[in-house]
């Protein structure tokens, strides 16, 4: 693959090698730095701060339920997406256009915007609570911000069309005679899904995991409001011990351990995929 | 279900096994498009069936329709007498080739023979033995491990066939067969198909738009043109007795001449300067502006004039291995062939010669005014 060029090719590239190596690099390596002190006025370089994570049951409950998190939004984006990509491909042109707008719109709309919706359907007094209330189905308002599961949904809602495109573009890309296929030799709806759609349209799906999962667990804004203080996890943790205890050393480890789990678990899914993906690109 | 029908395999190969299936009226619409209009078709067990027609005229939405992928907006589609345009498509136990020929490419070769054994949840033993005997049969037994696109194009479609016949189909639907393969490999695996679809006794049905294709390949043919039907006959009478203009054209080569009617019935004054008679029962009416097809294989091509022959002047002359092919021009400016012997005296460009036909009964003549097939027969 490493064919040499000619260096004036790859002079383009060099205004975002730049910005690449001062917004990111140096930050990485002084991120890496700052967190090899022992205190947090920055004497004596020790890895102290990484015993004391492995060596902390509450920071290592945080990071757990980080991940713990994104998996959940993950697999319950697929579960809904999957349905949705199925209607989409279905679909005539005008139906089609009309679903794109519905699952890009999100994407359109502030992070922020998106969760203090999920604020006013969630509150105390907001829509699903009085909805219940006034229909006497419950007696007390439930209380669904601030909850694991509100944190879910919301989280699932808002990165849901991560999913939803990468599942759509491989499900329209998937030669519809397949099915037909599949549905000829015997097999029904459910069994041509799981033996021929599935397999086939693993890749987007696994594409689909891999951004919802990272964005949600690194979701700090959502994960802030709709959590209350009540839900720690890594991102506030780490804003809370830099910004508020300006434990910064700390704060540091915190960082690279947080960023190390989520790039293994996206590794672990992805090698994961290409064991279940084998027949497609065996040449 | 499929116990019996595999061991029957084993007592009778040669038995018709398919099913004789008849479509009665049937049509489609997508939204305003009419892409079938009435369709009457009706098959008998055992025969190989072609669907022959320009792009666009219908044929694989007819196909969809028999498969059960498309539900016909009018008419019936039975099954040895019974209606099954209802039944969906995995209950139809239809073996389909598909244009594209559509193998799993996640599962090898033998997981894709054991396919539609396994939805059919046929037990293991009987699987695995099933799947040897159908790689067997189309000279695949060493490649059940490949993955399909470690396949050729050739190899590829004995494994859709393979696949297809497995599940012991009451009839095969072949769609555009043989377009994906290369001239070479077209005839072998056309030589191949037929013999091994004959030697299985199936109802088979193919799509094709190659009329040398559905010539070579089928019992019957049917003639489709936007959406109906122009004739269903054998590959022999469409060729010697086309029932319309479009046939003729459509099957094999022709040449067509304009010409009119004389008083005396039967005669025909062709504009190349050549009077005709013709030998038919039916002769067409008097002073009528008709087109009369001659194929390039009844003609051929002398030095000197001789009566009721038409002057032409040689344009090229094609040496085809074979035969040769010689395009003339006529004094009224149309173009025509003659395919001959290349023993046969052919000339020059520039040259000067006559055409002489060779039988009489062979040339056709349809009404040119009038858009509808007809007509007579000469
Ligand atoms: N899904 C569809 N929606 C609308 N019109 C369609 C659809 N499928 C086919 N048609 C139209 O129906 C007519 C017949 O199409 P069909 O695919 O059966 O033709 P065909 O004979 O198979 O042609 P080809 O040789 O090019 O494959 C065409 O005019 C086509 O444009
Ligand atoms: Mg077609």
């Amino acid at each position: 693959m490493s064919t040499p060029r000619p260096p004036g090719e790859l002079a383009p590239a060099l205004p975002l090698a730049l910005v690449f190596l001062a917004a990111f690099v140096l930050p990485l390596v002084a991120l890496v730095a700052i967190s090899l002190f022992r205190t947090p006025a920055f004497a004596e370089l020790s890895p102290a701060q990484y015993l004391r994570f492995l060596g902390d049951p509450f920071s290592l409950r945080v990071l757990a339920d980080t991940v713990m998190l994104g998996l959940e939004v993950a697999l319950c984006a697929l579960v809904l997406a999957y349905p949705l990509a199925l209607v989409y491909v279905a679909s005539g042109p005008l139906i089609r256009t009309g679903l794109i707008f519905l699952i890009l719109l999100p994407l359109l709309t502030s992070t922020v915007v998106r969760t203090f919706a999920w604020i006013v359907i969630l509150g105390r007094d907001g829509i699903v609570n009085s909805a219940m209330l006034s229909l006497g189905l419950w007696d007390s308002p439930a209380r669904l911000l601030y909850s694991w599961g509100g944190l879910v949904l919301a989280l699932t809602q808002i990165q849901l069309p991560l999913m939803a495109l990468p599942l759509i573009n491989s499900l329209l890309r998937l030669d519809g005679n397949l099915a037909r296929a599949a549905e000829g030799l015997g097999a029904g709806r459910v069994r041509a899904f799981v033996t021929v759609i599935l397999p086939l349209t693993l890749p987007g799906a696994i594409a689909g995991l891999l951004l919802v999962f990272a964005a949600a667990a690194t979701a700090f804004i959502t994960q802030t409001l709709i959590g209350g203080g009540r839900i720690i996890l890594m991102p506030s943790y780490i804003y809370q011990q830099s910004m508020g205890v300006q434990d910064w050393p700390f704060a540091a480890a915190l960082s690279l351990i947080f960023t190390a789990a989520v790039i293994g678990i996206v590794a672990a899914i992805g090698a994961l995929s290409r064991r279940l993906t084998r027949g497609l690109d065996a040449a | 279900m499929l116990s019996s029908a595999t061991t029957r395999v084993a007592e009778t190969r040669t038995e018709a096994r398919g099913c004789a299936l008849m479509l009665q009226g049937v049509g489609h619409s997508f939204g305003a498009t009419v892409a079938l209009e009435s369709i009457d078709l009706a098959v008998a067990r055992g025969e190989l069936i072609a669907l022959l027609g320009p792009s666009g005229c219908g044929k694989t939405t007819l196909l969809q329709i028999i498969a059960g992928f498309l539900q016909p907006s009018r008419g019936a589609v039975s099954f040895d007498g019974v209606r099954i345009d209802r039944t969906p498509a995995n209950r139809r136990r239809i073996g389909m080739v598909f244009q594209n020929y559509a193998l799993f490419p996640h599962l090898t070769v033998a997981e894709n023979v054991a396919y539609g054994l396994r939805a059919r949840k046929s037990p293991g033993a009987m699987v695995k033995q099933r799947v040897a005997e159908m790689l067997a049969r189309v000279q695949m037994t060493s490649f059940g491990d490949r993955f399909p696109r470690q396949l050729s194009g050739g190899q590829q479609q004995r494994v859709a066939l393979a696949r297809a016949l497995a599940i012991d189909p009451v009839l095969v639907l072949l769609d555009e067969p043989f377009s994906a393969l290369d001239k070479n490999l077209r005839l072998d695996m056309q030589i191949e198909i037929k013999s091994l679809l004959k030697s299985c006794g199936v109802t088979s049905i193919m799509v094709t738009h190659d009329q040398e294709e559905a010539l070579s390949m089928a019992d019957r043919i049917v003639v489709l043109n936007k959406g109906r039907i122009e004739q269903i006959d054998t590959p022999d009478a469409l060729y010697d007795a086309p029932a319309s203009l479009f046939v003729n054209g459509f099957i094999g080569h022709a040449n067509f001449l304009k010409g009119r009617t004389s008083a005396q019935p039967g005669t025909i004054a062709l504009d190349a300067g050549c009077a005709l008679a013709l030998s038919g029962t039916e002769p067409p009416p008097a002073h009528r502006d008709v087109m009369v097809s001659i194929r390039p294989e009844n003609l051929a091509l002398v030095s000197d004039a001789q009566p009721r022959s038409i002057a032409v002047t040689i344009r090229v002359v094609m040496p085809l291995g074979a035969f040769s092919v010689i395009d003339c021009v006529t004094a009224s400016g149309e173009a025509i062939k003659v395919s001959q012997s290349r023993a046969a005296w052919s000339g020059r460009p520039g040259d000067a010669a006559w055409l002489v036909i060779q039988d009489i009964s062979k040339v056709h003549v349809f009404e040119a005014t009038t858009a509808s097939p007809s007509i007579a027969r000469a």
